[in-house]
């Protein structure tokens, strides 16, 4: 895996210990300027710290660089969308608004009204197809629309990078086929790298132009071709795992016991397939 | 004229020093209440105004202004929940209940002293339901030097503390410095319901600090605009409630009049009976 030479993120050995686990082991990879990469594992794997960790939210060993400078602040050339929080109904913030405070939610004193800031959350709205509920509270908002107000929370600043931490989470089928297309639309139009956590990589395998697949804390990383394969997936989880390519989609699957477990590739991830269930996944 | 305003009202030095307290109160509340309503710290409110009992009737029994007991008790015990409480909202609520028992136990002990060793057996009324009327007029700069300093870390976190409503974690991605931002708003909270118990007692404090903005935060749409709303309805509630209490001398039972603080309790509830009503409607309809 060579790291391009004009690298938006460089990762390079990684390290995480959480109350004695190791939950990253020597993660390295590097991220292009305008390229689609998924962050691709199961519950567990390590997703969400590694964000954090690029965030400079977490501590650890290793380095994290962005645009070749090392150990400056990154937080100006980040767009982040957190995993889904809950936000209350009744709560007085406006689509709107929330997209403004991508722009200047960090600075002190009283907002003043701004037509330059105006504009801009108008035109990050219309980019992310949410004019029309631009002005209801973000709480009464659907999954979706709340994941593209979020979204154009994170581009309003013009960030290098959007880091997204499982959008697709609590999203029915159409609004997360709908939330990949808005996110290939932006990644190509506005030249931004898309750094995407998922547990489920076959929704966004037509859009990803490279791949870093996470198990046990460790990371295998390139395009799709050179990461999904038997050979460099089995070193990666330390045991045999088949790659199969059932009615389109990819499954990851190990032998567990009398039966077997499908790793990735399926929403019921992590969990061990029960016997039961063997059939009916056969059969589908 | 004399209908609504009984003769007297605009001459009577009470009724100034109980417009301009209560006015103030009601402003800072209103301003402080609507974070504290959309951080979901009205419990933490709760538990800063059953604590600051303590600090007020201890002050009965130093001989000085209640708002130094209520303020003091109220700022170290929002140090102390954040101290203890910095985790989990779980971990928070826990250490709020104890600190706020421990709190009230002590207030018991003092309104007892405050009541048997002195004539003065108006204190515990005094300081659990408020006595606009008997404010001493060299409370007002005091009041004004408490409430400003929490209209000032409403006003420089304003952004900050909305953001990280929305999201703790994506305030602290954006470079927020969370904890300290909440620990400030907490302060902000033990000032305003200081300045709420001295107004319409220790026990109804918060009526004034989560009441206005409870209904503005039903009627607005923008965190901006629900502080002034909630802002502009406190001190409406609170002067309507003074105006109500000077004319109910004239009331029965006694004729002695009734009290300040359960006007403007009885009307910022009104006020949230209709929004919250209106709003029912709205969504049936």
């Amino acid at each position: 895996m060579a790291a391009p030479d004009h690298a938006v993120l460089a990762v390079a050995s990684v390290g995480v210990r959480l109350g004695g686990r190791q939950v990253l082991d020597d993660v390295s990879f590097s991220l292009g300027a305008g390229e689609f990469v998924g962050l691709i594992g199961s519950n567990g794997a390590g997703k969400t710290t590694l964000l954090r960790v690029i965030l400079g939210l977490q501590a650890s060993t290793g380095q994290v660089t962005m645009g070749g400078a090392a150990g400056t602040s990154r937080r100006g050339l980040i767009g982040y969308v957190p995993q889904k929080i809950h936000l209350d109904p009744d709560m007085p913030v406006r689509a709107r608004d929330l997209v403004g405070l991508g722009l200047d939610g960090q600075r002190l004193g009283l907002p003043l009204p701004s037509r330059r800031k105006r504009l801009l959350a108008d035109e990050m709205l219309t980019a992310v197809d949410a004019t029309r509920f631009a002005d209801q509270r973000v709480g009464s908002l659907s999954g979706g629309e709340q994941q593209r107000v979020m979204i154009a929370h994170a581009l309003i600043s013009r960030p290098q990078l959007l880091l997204l931490d499982e959008p697709l989470a609590n999203l029915d089928i159409s609004s997360a086929q709908e939330i990949i297309a808005l996110l290939a639309k932006i990644c190509r139009e506005q030249q931004v790298s898309v750094l995407i956590s998922a547990h489920e990589m076959n929704s966004l395998l037509p859009v990803m132009d490279r791949i870093v697949y996470m198990a046990g804390g460790r990371a295998a990383s390139g395009t799709t071709a050179e990461v999904i394969r038997e050979d460099v997936l089995s070193k990666l989880y330390g045991h045999h795992v088949d790659v199969l390519n059932v009615h389109g989609r990819v499954l990851v699957v190990a032998h567990a016991g009398e039966g077997f477990e499908i790793l990735a590739g399926d929403d019921a991830t992590a969990e061990p397939a029960h016997p039961d269930h063997q059939a009916d996944e056969a059969g589908q | 004229m004399t209908a609504i305003f009984a003769p007297g009202f605009f001459g009577s030095s009470p009724v100034h020093v109980a417009l301009a307290v209560g006015g103030i109160s009601a402003l800072v509340c209103g301003v402080v209440g609507t974070f504290t309503v959309l951080r979901g710290q009205s419990y933490a409110g709760h538990a800063l105004a059953d604590i600051s009992v303590t600090g007020g009737s201890a002050s009965f029994l130093a001989n000085i202004s209640p708002l130094w007991g209520f303020a003091g008790t109220g700022v170290l015990a929002a140090g102390v929940m954040d101290m203890i409480g910095a985790g989990q909202q779980r971990g928070r609520d826990l250490a709020t209940g104890i600190v706020r028992g421990a709190g009230l136990g002590l207030a018991a002990l003092f309104l007892f002293w405050a009541s048997t060793s002195t004539s003065t057996t108006g204190s515990a009324v005094t300081i659990l339901f408020g006595s606009m009327f008997t404010i001493a007029p060299g409370t007002l700069p005091l009041v004004a030097a408490f409430g400003l300093p929490a209209l000032i870390i409403v006003a420089v976190l304003f952004r900050p503390l909305v953001l990280s409503s929305v999201s703790a974690e994506l305030a602290a991605a954006r470079g927020v410095r969370v904890r300290f931002a909440g620990l400030a708003c907490l302060i902000a909270i033990a000032l305003a319901v200081s300045l709420a118990a001295i107004s319409i007692g220790a026990i109804l404090s918060t009526a004034l600090l989560v009441g206005p903005a409870a209904i503005a935060l039903r009627l607005t749409r923008s965190p901006g605009r629900a502080t002034v709303a909630a802002a502009v309805i406190g001190v409406a509630a609170t002067w309507i409630g003074i105006l109500l209490a000077y004319d109910s001398f004239d009331w029965p039972p006694s004729h002695n009049g009734w009290p300040v603080s359960f006007f403007i309790v009885v009307l910022i509830f009104l006020g949230y009976l209709g929004v919250q009503f209106a709003g029912r409607r709205q969504r049936a309809g």
